[in-house]
């Protein structure tokens, strides 16, 4: 069965614990990065931090509040990176996962054209680049173990488990408590479903969510025009060849008929 | 065509010390080396050259402005997807010739399959600067990792294959140029096969480049972003080829003036004047399908913006001006606007596939993405050694003149 994480905003405090844990897990090396004018730190995910926890300030029915959330891939169910991928260096994986294979890679960057939340990164710094992103742990995984994050998190804010039963667990959330949660779980549909899911007491797209993104799988943006090679690879050579057999007999009775007078 | 106006015959070169021999000698340079233009263009390659061993050694990071919200750049946005473009006067100039039979055009065929070939060769190489990890290049060729489901897959393997498809197309002056002439009959029995086949690989591929971009939904701009860019690809490719292939035209003439067969030059203002009816007729076609997909998309709320205008310069200025222009060149029988249109043709394309690759892409991006000197240079080098290449065949080869032997412009 797949796996999935739920992040309940409304108990992460911000501790950046899963940050940490990542890098450590990972073994991906501290960046040097400057004020930014806010607590996060780095200013985004980048080869180098696969997972950030954003902190957002705002408004919300003339209410201010302060909410943070971790970001990192959301390991869509039919992922856009994997449909991109010519090497299949990209791969779902059946527990949930979406891995990368550096031996595979030809470093391309269409997977980080076609991904919807913007997620692979590329080491540009590098003479022998990769693409780097959060791959769910797949390892930790493959061992029974949560993924490090998870693992880490002192709020109970990320819960590792199978999807659909996080789906339950974030409805009966939602059901109890209808006057604090928004009534949707961000990653049940979006881009066809994601295995991480988040439920939040603020509406989404005043966190800074990517709400342009619908509830259609990307893969089926190329799937017509896939779809149509096949067709017109049998219909436009034998529609060519026809064609210039007309044209050629054409040429071949005017030359008869010259001939004839 | 008499004796006098075609290339003397030639002797067959046998064996491989002859071989080697003859190659040497058509490897010097035929006439002044100390041009201005090959001043200029031999110092842009040779600067190029060093930058892309500076590339490989320090990464793409070190030489391009790249970054991680803007994944492809100049070196994607004009070398590959727009030089391909360019190269569409190939495919469409070889479906007149030997499909429909419009012999007219058969003196310029080989200079148009030649420049394809070079622009495959060169521009469609140039990803291999591009590539983070080009020695995995053959992974989608030979190997265990298919990506079917990826249209670059799909574009990858129709690049090599019409690349194949246009030497096949191009062989028989290859074999005259050696005086071969079984291999010379041989390869003239596979053209028919090779257009055919290269014909349908071009469509495919073409608008396959386009296809990339239906992945980028919501990063590309709503004016340019829809589900037809492929057709829109495709149908451009069209004029973009033809409008080169009477730039190129333009200039050959005046380079090669003595290299040209005479008959040429007599017939060459009724294939302008050809050209310019298949650029205008593809034109008006792309013309009406952009405008069915604007109103198709509801896209008028985006027009009063920036963005907005600058669609507009681009289907105005680059499109219906030109569009304009040609219909008054092939009605009014001037090649001075057939060719005035024909530029203005080629700008409007880089204007639109750089458009689709990179100015509408992440538009709204906090930091947009302007290309380093180096890659311009680097992208210059490479046009200038295609150019190169391009005029080394031509001083060679029976391109834009038969030999005496071998009749092949009807």
């Amino acid at each position: 069965m797949a796996k999935g994480m739920l992040v309940d905003l409304t108990k992460c405090m911000g501790c950046r614990g899963c940050q940490v844990a990542c890098k450590q897990w990972n073994q991906l090396p501290a960046e040097k990065t400057t004020w930014q004018g806010t607590y996060e730190n780095p200013p985004d995910i980048s080869p180098n931090t696969y997972t950030k926890v954003r902190f957002v300030e705002g408004n919300h029915k003339e209410q201010f509040f302060w909410r943070f959330y971790k970001t990192q891939c959301k390991h869509c169910l039919e992922p856009a990176c994997v449909s991109a991928c010519l090497v299949k260096a990209m791969e779902k994986k059946p527990g949930g996962p979406v891995t990368y294979n550096e031996h595979r890679c030809m470093g391309c960057r269409y997977c980080m054209i076609a991904c919807p939340f913007n997620t692979p990164k590329f080491e540009y710094d590098k003479a022998i680049p990769r693409i780097r992103k959060c791959q769910f742990c797949f390892d930790r995984q493959e061992m029974g173990r949560l993924p490090a994050c998870a693992q880490t998190c002192p709020a109970g804010t990320l819960k590792f488990g199978e999807r659909d039963e996080l789906l339950d667990i974030a409805k009966g959330r939602i059901y109890k408590e209808p006057n604090k949660y928004v009534h949707h779980i961000y990653g049940e549909h979006e881009a066809g479903g994601t295995s991480w899911l988040y439920i939040s007491d603020i509406p989404f797209e005043k966190l800074g969510f990517p709400t342009n993104i619908g509830t259609a799988p990307y893969p089926g943006l190329t799937k017509d025009f896939l779809y149509a090679v096949p067709i017109i690879f049998i219909a436009v050579p034998s529609l060519l060849l026809a064609i210039s057999y007309i044209k050629n007999r054409r040429n071949e009775d005017k030359v008869e008929s010259k001939e004839g007078k | 065509m008499s004796e006098n106006i075609s290339i003397p015959a030639q002797a067959e070169v046998k064996g491989l010390g002859e071989f080697i021999r003859f190659m040497i000698s058509e490897l010097k340079p035929r006439g002044k080396v100390f041009t201005p233009f090959n001043i200029i263009s031999g110092a842009i390659i040779l600067l190029g050259i060093v930058l892309i061993i500076y590339r490989f050694a320090k990464g793409l990071g070190a030489v391009t402005n790249l970054s991680q919200d803007y994944p492809w750049g100049l070196w994607i946005g004009f070398d590959v997807v727009t030089g391909v473009a360019f190269a569409g006067g190939a495919y469409t100039l070889t479906c007149m010739v030997y499909i429909f039979g419009a012999k007219k055009y058969s003196p310029i065929i080989r200079a148009t399959v030649l420049s394809g070939f070079l622009a495959y060769a060169f521009y469609a190489g140039a990803l291999l600067l591009d590539l983070g990890r080009p020695w995995n290049i053959i992974n989608p060729i030979i190997g265990n990792a298919f990506g079917l489901s990826s249209v670059l897959f799909l574009v990858a393997w129709h690049f090599m294959l019409y690349m194949i498809t246009e030497l096949v197309e191009f062989s028989p002056a290859i074999a005259e140029w050696l005086g071969w002439k079984r291999l010379r009959k041989f390869l003239m029995g596979l053209t028919l096969g090779a257009v055919i086949f290269g014909i349908t690989l071009s469509i495919l591929h073409q608008s396959g480049l386009g296809a990339l971009y239906l992945l980028a939904k919501g990063k590309i701009h709503p004016l340019w972003y829809s589900e037809f860019i492929p057709l829109l690809f495709f149908v451009s490719s069209i004029f973009a080829g033809v409008s080169l292939v009477i730039f190129e035209g333009t200039i050959s003439h005046r380079v090669f003036k003595d290299l040209i067969n005479p008959n040429l030059h007599a017939s060459y203002e009724k294939i302008v004047a050809g050209l310019g009816k298949i650029a205008l007729g593809a034109m008006f076609v792309y013309l009406f399908l952009k405008i069915l997909v604007f109103i198709h998309g509801k896209n008028w709320e985006y027009i009063s913006s920036p963005m907005g205008y600058w669609y507009l310069v681009e289907i105005l200025g680059f499109v219906l001006l030109p569009l304009i222009i040609y219909i008054a060149g092939v009605k009014g029988g001037s090649i001075g606007l057939i060719r005035a249109a024909s530029i203005i043709t080629i700008v409007g394309i880089i204007i639109n596939r750089l458009n689709i690759s990179i100015i509408a892409y992440k538009w709204d991006a906090p930091i947009r993405y302007f290309p380093s000197w180096i890659e311009i240079e680097i992208t210059l080098a490479v046009i200038c050694a295609e150019i190169w290449a391009f005029r080394w065949v031509i001083k060679r080869m029976p391109v834009l003149n038969e030999r005496s032997d071998y009749k092949w412009m009807h």
